[in-house]
């Protein structure tokens, strides 16, 4: 019986569709050593169907900012448009056209302190991260677990002494009491300083043999090899940056960023349930086409410049 | 005799105190550079990161409006919390159960999903980091979950369960007092695959190839064993990282809590230390009870992250 089977087999193997499918297996036993097709095919439907729930709601994101207003009020409710239309955007722009300041000027906030929180970060904690990568020196040891220790709790926590100490400095109201902050998050210099402590220390030697100030090392040495590194850190400091609000340390409406701006035309509840899907599939796309643009460069960055000591 | 000594102790002290300031004058010669790489930083680190937190501390101890000028009052405003204070037990209550849920599972999804991506065709694997990545960093997306559990027919999950007949009217997800903490766990979990995720996606595109090499000529025979004994091992960094990440945010929840369930929520249910902090300190400028909060949820979370790095620690070595 079993050499039947067998013979069927071999018999098999050399007719087309199983002939490839033979020649297939045979190359990724070689190409996927220790990996069983079944378990790869296994955890494949796994990981896709967590990757399905996912991605839904940020489908119905998008899904919901195209219904006319008769197809979100629908039974069922369907997980596609129908007749997609642009009213929604259209009612969020007249809306945002009878706002008293300009919505550009919201705009403009938001980009500004994004962009200056971003730079500051990445310039201030690369700095810092350089000589705590790759030095020891009094107080290193010090400051690095100070750093670890920073990481472990919310930010949220230090809430109302950072509104005490932004109004003592004279702060308050204005785009530094939500800058500096951010620039002070130590995820970023933590990350970074991760980074750099898998540059040789012997390039740098040779450097200093060569003259070189820590300053110029710095710039053009660490800055250049870190790049992954940073823009990973542009990549978190912008995201967190982008959904500020700028909660109580922005109290004039010129100031406020635009998540502010949209937040207040989605108060008003269920009628703007269309348009509610509008300005999250909007503020939604910047962040994470940041990330689809970055992500490909760090991947990129990851891949040529491998490096070993 | 004992004068004696008395002036040995005189004239060491100042000594000693000299030779410290001579050392940290050398260190400075020495390390000038790197102290002026760092200042800058640590400038602002010390003024927005770590004054704050003392501030905090010393705040807990007094009775402060913004107004008036802080009144020391001790413990009191720990009593009141800790023995007085019924909401804010439930708020402990339901933080550490949040978290003690969120926190372990969102870890183990981080790493299996970063693993199981690590193995695929790099621009399929590129599509799948953004799939599971995305949710974390879409701002206030999170509301729409309010539309899949919306209370009326219209919600997704109830207009479904209607149409295949499994419920009959519609399930006030959001007022139902038993629902709240899981619909808010499903959509942390949703949002938890941020930095930790990210780092180990990297972690495990930076492995040494060698390594696998060499282990499969030692005889490991399948994806499991290569797990087990070589990926695990050498991505202990990222791991203990994640898990810092993990925690943190885990205990951190209060904005999805009140965008979704509202505050206060139905019987409390979706009440967390933060949302507590957040009602004294932003509602009634209690600053000194709601600093008193910060500082015990501070301790919390450094503790439980302390315990979580010993443990990951020891089960590596």
């Amino acid at each position: 019986m079993k050499k039947l089977f067998s013979k069927i087999g071999a018999a098999l193997v050399k007719v087309p569709p199983f002939k490839q499918i033979s020649a297939w297996l045979a190359h990724r036993r070689i190409t996927r050593r220790n990996r069983s097709l079944s378990v790869d095919i296994a955890l494949t439907v796994f990981l896709g169907f967590f990757g399905i729930i996912s991605v839904l709601p940020l489908w119905l994101i998008v899904v919901n900012a195209f219904k006319p207003l008769n197809e979100v009020f629908m039974f069922p409710p369907k997980f596609y448009v129908v007749n997609p239309t642009m009213d929604n955007f259209l009612d969020l722009f007249q809306l945002i056209g009878n706002s008293w300041v300009p919505f550009s000027r919201y705009i403009f906030n938001t980009v500004f302190i994004t962009l200056l929180g971003t730079i500051g970060s990445v310039i201030i904690a690369s700095m810092a991260a350089y000589p705590l990568a790759k030095y020891q020196f009094p107080g290193s040891k010090f400051m690095s677990s100070l750093i670890v220790y920073s990481l472990m709790f919310n930010g949220s926590v230090t809430g109302i002494p950072n509104y005490i100490i932004m109004s003592k400095v004279g702060l308050i109201d204005t785009y530094w009491a939500v800058v500096l902050p951010a620039i002070g998050s130590t995820m970023g210099l933590y990350l970074m300083r991760n980074n750099m402590t898998h540059i040789p220390s012997s390039l740098l030697e040779s450097c200093k043999i060569d003259g070189a100030s820590e300053f110029k090392i710095y710039w053009k040495i660490i800055m250049p090899l870190s790049k992954p590194a940073w823009i990973t850190l542009v990549i978190l400091s912008f995201q967190s940056l982008w959904g500020t609000t700028g909660g109580t340390y922005l109290y004039t409406e010129k100031l406020k960023p635009v998540t502010y701006a949209l937040s207040q035309i989605l108060a008003a509840g269920v009628v703007r349930t269309g348009v509610s899907s509008a300005v999250s599939l909007i503020m939604l796309i910047v962040p994470v086409a940041v990330f689809v643009i970055s992500q490909s460069n760090v991947v990129e960055t990851m891949a040529s410049s491998g490096m070993k000591d | 005799m004992a004068k004696q000594k008395v002036e040995k102790v005189k004239t060491e002290a100042p000594k000693k105190r000299k030779l410290q300031s001579m050392e940290w004058k050398n260190a400075w010669k020495l390390h000038k550079e790197k102290y002026l790489l760092v200042l800058p930083f640590a400038l602002i680190f010390l003024l927005f990161t770590a004054l704050p937190v003392a501030v905090s501390m010393v705040l807990s101890f007094t009775n402060f409006n913004m107004l008036q000028i802080p009144d020391f009052i001790a413990l009191e405003n720990y009593i009141n919390l800790i023995v007085f204070d019924d909401i804010f037990l439930i708020a402990v209550k339901n933080t550490l159960f949040f978290a003690i849920v969120t926190g372990p599972v969102s870890y183990l999804m981080c790493f299996v999903f970063a693993w199981i991506i690590n193995e695929l065709p790099p621009k399929v694997r590129a599509v799948m980091v953004c799939v599971f990545y995305a949710p974390s960093i879409s701002g206030n997306a999170f509301v729409i979950w309010k539309l899949l559990f919306s209370s009326d027919m219209y919600g997704y999950i109830n207009a479904y369960l209607l149409k295949w007949n499994i419920i009959s009217s519609p399930i006030l997800w959001f007022e139902t007092a038993e629902y709240i903490m899981p619909i808010l766990i499903i959509v942390q979990l949703w949002l938890s695959l941020g930095v930790g995720f990210l780092s180990f996606v990297a972690g495990l595109q930076s492995q040494d190839m060698a390594l696998y090499e060499a282990g499969a000529i030692d005889g490991i025979k399948n994806r499991w064993q290569e797990l087990w004994y070589i990926t695990l091992p050498s991505m202990k960094p990222q791991l203990m990282f994640g898990a810092v990440m993990q925690i943190t945010s885990s205990f951190g929840v209060a904005g999805i809590a009140d965008a979704l369930v509202g505050f206060p929520s139905v019987d409390y249910a979706g009440h967390f230390i933060l949302n507590h902090l957040n009602d004294y300190g932003g509602l009634r400028y209690e600053m000194g009870y709601a600093s008193a909060i910060a500082v015990i949820l501070f301790f919390v979370m450094i503790f439980a992250n302390i315990l979580v790095q010993k443990v990951l620690r020891k089960v590596g070595s």
